[in-house]
């Protein structure tokens, strides 16, 4: 509600004309704004800013059937925008602050309320203007999508009418909750609408930025200091200034010479070649001889690193964070009937985004105005990245929103966006930089390696009373989520957080630590069930104190698959659960297993989901669908690794993402009815795949695995153990 | 379509025929066609993902068959036919383009029209595919958000239709 007053200033007071972003001018210059999301056309269109950037998990559709639901728009008559870069104006609330960083599944989670007030503020000033044409009260008309109507009088005033005539009142009316739509009156909320930008992805018309051609534009390409020189917090403070291994020297003369090349430039962190056609700029960039500064992750190599962490767990004098201390384990322990202890390992992940990392950016001729082109998941964090670069004020950029063709976490910092501007600057040209898949893995910024030591203790029920988590690895907060329990119960808990810094990128990773942290969790649950000799659900209902939800789901999940009836000889069934981004998801998987190659083959997914209300179903269902194949793929093949500080990795032949032959034959997603509000959903179907594939392994081969991805070489080894 | 008469002149220049088009392009020889498409003609819907031909979001029809313009030098395609998606068919009307709308195929989109032109040579050739030739067909094209199942639906769907 706080938003009215700065949309106010927006405003000139009556009727609002359209805002000057690059896309509203000519088309709707008669369109009337009414608040800082909806524009209203006398034809009755209405124009609705998504803040929702898109990369295909098709927020940007579900945020606009939300407003749109609330002020009960025509859904036939909407079209839809990305909002623009202003966090003010667009952000969802959180922390004290407005921002609008598309991560950690929070589009439709976080706008949720904040979008319904606004549509049924829009609805409201809309009834009060038919009210008052027609002299009657507000209180006696109703709203049918794009009309206001008067059932006394039989009288009908469309939107795009009222729109023509209306006063929009200087501060927009409050809207109580009261006043909100009944989950059962909705015709948008619940129901499957098309998605905004499905047409433009089968014709080659959906724009990226990688697509974006300008008068006169130069192409760019960049190398940085292979060796990783990241600061500790690199996922929280990217900039093109950070303090990373700088250029010293390069063969400069022979690159100028090569075809096309117009232009090096030096930054901060690296090296660009600026030429006619991208094809000559990739060739020169290929050609750079660089030398670098020295990197912090000099001499780092990723496997003995990992190995040492077991030595940082058993270290009393590494750094420490209690993430969660609760009841008293020492007392569970010491009284314990029994005592579990399990170590867990994984390794570096990519992001892998289809369309490598790049922006186009153009400064006006007096060069203290920036024009910037991007797909990223945070828009006003890019454009603030993109005048620090510059030198600007944020008023002096004007960010242009595209398709992103993945983000997965990466695409939220402005990075590359920044260092194009700097590129533009230097060559006073529009300049459009791509980073080449090579230098896209060079310079990823991974999901991070980990190490983790579980307890548990159980007492003469074989109830667990006791839980001890450590996760060891590099990254902070990446590092810990999904770390929690909260689906269980369990008396006394220690979870801590062992840190190390190698200098390594690291980043947010669809669901990030939870990927290996739920691995951890529910690879030791199931061993407890064994151990007990119990089935693994009914281990979770009895003796981790499952919570009524985490039942919920289960049972679903139970129903989905059929879980009491036999599978064929050669396949076996595993389970588990995760939570992310406040949805609950149990899952199982049917596999078997071609123990000569070590292969593991995924036939079969089931998954059963709390997510709250789902505005989107079939989305919502496509986008868990998504992070099921994420899962699938990091778990049986991705693998990054370092050596000598540098990833080892180039290119899609020995960074191997999972292809179509490994595709499960079922996969099968249902939503647990809830009331409650909506969660996120863009990770929940990723972590839970690891520990249910290593169950069903056990079940199968009676052998644990431990570190993942679960490659055939693992896989072979711990059938030879 | 018969091929296009080929002028010496042109030849040189780097004459082809592109969605039904002639053109001639200023590039070299040697580079590769995906550039071409992109940075010279403009047809941006062929994408750049790997640069290696290892994931196929480049793929187009060269004379009908699905080639990798990232590595297929313009000097490869001279005087021939060369068909990217934005020449798969008019208006979105290709029974696969329909398909993948109905299915609601892509997420991110952006390997899609490399998935479109390689299920469009599959489907020129056979025009009932079983699941298994579905998947060792398509198995080169990359698709990061994991559509893999809907593609083969809309695959699926597309061959009862057409």
């Amino acid at each position: 509600m706080d938003m009215t007053r700065r949309e106010f200033l927006k405003a000139t007071g009556g009727l609002v004309f359209a805002l000057s972003t690059d896309c509203a001018l000519s088309a709707e210059a008669k369109a009337t704004s009414i608040g800082a999301w909806v524009r209203i056309a006398p034809d009755g269109t209405v124009t609705i800013y998504s803040a929702g950037a898109e990369m295909g998990q098709g927020s940007m559709t579900s945020l606009a059937t939300i407003l749109a639901e609330e002020m009960d728009a025509d859904w036939s008559k909407v079209k839809i925008e990305f909002a623009p870069a202003d966090a003010q104006l667009y952000g969802y609330a959180l922390n004290n602050g407005r921002m609008m960083s598309i991560v950690g599944s929070r589009a439709v989670q976080l706008y949720y309320n904040q979008l319904r007030i606004a549509g049924a503020q829009v609805r409201k000033v809309l009834v009060a203007n038919a009210a008052k044409k027609w002299g009657v009260e507000p209180a006696a008309l109703r709203t049918e999508p794009g009309f206001v109507v008067n059932p006394a009088g039989g009288q009908r005033l469309s939107y795009g009418e009222i729109a023509g005539f209306g006063e929009i009142p200087s501060t927009l009316p409050a809207v109580d909750a009261k006043e909100l739509k009944n989950r059962k009156d909705f015709r948008l909320i619940g129901k499957q609408v098309a998605r905004h930008d499905l047409p433009g992805k089968v014709n080659g018309t959906a724009r990226y930025a990688i697509d974006v051609n300008l008068p006169g534009m130069v192409y760019a390409s960049t190398v940085h200091s292979p060796v990783h020189d990241a600061t500790t917090k690199v996922w929280n403070s990217i900039e093109p200034m950070a303090p990373m291994a700088a250029p010293e020297s390069w063969n400069d003369t022979e690159v100028k010479r090569m075809k096309g090349v117009i232009a090096t430039v030096k930054l901060p962190n690296g090296v660009a070649v600026v030429a006619d056609t991208f094809d000559h700029a990739r060739a020169a960039r290929n050609a750079l001889k660089v030398t670098w500064s020295k990197a912090k992750a000099a001499g780092f190599d990723s496997q003995k690193a990992l190995e040492d962490y077991e030595r940082i767990h058993a270290d009393p004098a590494a750094q420490k964070d209690t993430i969660e201390a609760k009841g008293d384990v020492k007392v569970a322990f010491s009284s314990a009937t029994r005592t579990y202890r399990a170590e867990f390992r994984s390794d570096y992940g990519y992001h892998a985004q289809m369309e490598p990392l790049n922006a186009v950016v153009r400064l006006n001729d007096e060069g203290n105005r920036a024009e910037v082109w991007e797909g990223s998941q945070a828009p006003d964090v890019s454009r603030r990245a993109v005048a620090t670069a510059l030198g600007f004020r944020e008023d002096q950029v004007d960010y242009h929103q595209c398709y992103m063709g993945g983000g997965f976490g990466r695409r939220s910092l402005g990075d590359y966006a920044a260092e194009a501007a700097l590129v533009a600057k230097a060559v006073r040209k529009p300049v459009k930089l791509i980073w080449t898949r090579e230098e896209d893995i060079a310079q990823g910024m991974f999901r991070p390696q980990s190490f983790q030591c579980l307890e548990a203790a159980t007492d003469a029920g074989g109830k667990v009373t006791g839980w001890k988590h450590c996760v060891v690895g590099d990254g902070e907060f990446l590092l810990q989520t999904g770390v929690r329990i909260p689906y269980y119960d369990v008396p006394n808990q220690f979870i801590e957080r062992r840190g190390v810094s190698h200098g390594v990128k690291l980043k947010h990773w669809r669901a990030v630590g939870h990927v290996f942290n739920t691995f951890a969790i529910e690879s030791m649950v199931d061993r407890m069930a064994v151990d007990q000799g119990m089935d693994p659900i009914a281990f979770r209902f009895e003796k981790m104190g499952a919570t009524p939800k985490t039942r919920k789901v289960f049972e679903a999940l139970a129903e989905m698959c059929d879980y009491r009836a036999a599978r064929p000889q050669d396949r076996a069934l595993g389970v588990s659960i995760t939570e992310r981004s406040g949805s609950l998801g149990a899952g199982a998987v049917e596999i078997s297993l071609d123990r000569s190659s070590g292969k593991i083959r995924v036939h079969k997914v089931w998954t059963a989901v709390d997510g709250g209300v789902i505005v989107q179903p079939e989305q919502a269902k496509h986008n868990i669908e998504s992070a099921i194949i994420y899962g699938l793929s990091s778990v049986l093949h991705e693998r990054v690794t370092l050596k000598e500080g540098r990833v080892e990795q180039s290119n899609f032949h020995d960074y191997a993402l999972m292809r179509i032959s490994d595709v499960p034959d079922e996969m099968h997603v249902r939503f647990v009815d809830a009331d409650t509000r909506p969660t996120g959903l863009g990770e929940i179907g990723n972590p839970f795949i690891a520990p249910a594939i290593a169950n069903a392994v056990f079940r199968l081969t009676g052998k644990r695995l431990d570190h993942m991805p679960f490659t055939p070489e693992r896989v072979k080894e711990a059938l030879k153990a | 379509m018969a091929a296009p008469k080929r002028h010496p002149e042109e030849a040189r220049m780097g004459a082809f025929t592109i969605n039904g088009k002639r053109v001639a392009v200023k590039a070299e020889p040697n580079t590769p066609l995906l550039w071409v498409l992109r940075d010279e003609l403009k047809l941006t819907g062929t994408k750049y993902g790997c640069g290696a031909s290892l994931c196929g979001a480049c793929t187009v029809h060269l004379e009908g068959a699905a080639v990798r313009a990232c590595v297929t030098p313009v000097s490869a395609v001279e005087g021939k036919r060369v068909t990217t998606i934005e020449g798969l068919s008019p208006n979105s009307s290709h029974p696969l383009q329909k398909a993948w709308i109905e299915q609601a195929v892509p997420q991110c989109g952006y390997c899609q029209s490399g998935q479109l032109m390689k299920a469009a040579e599959l489907l020129a050739a056979n025009k009932n595919p079983s699941r298994d030739e579905i998947i060792r067909h398509m198995n080169g094209n990359l698709c990061r958000c994991g559509t893999y199942n809907r593609i083969i639906a809309a695959i699926q769907q597309a061959a009862k239709e057409a």
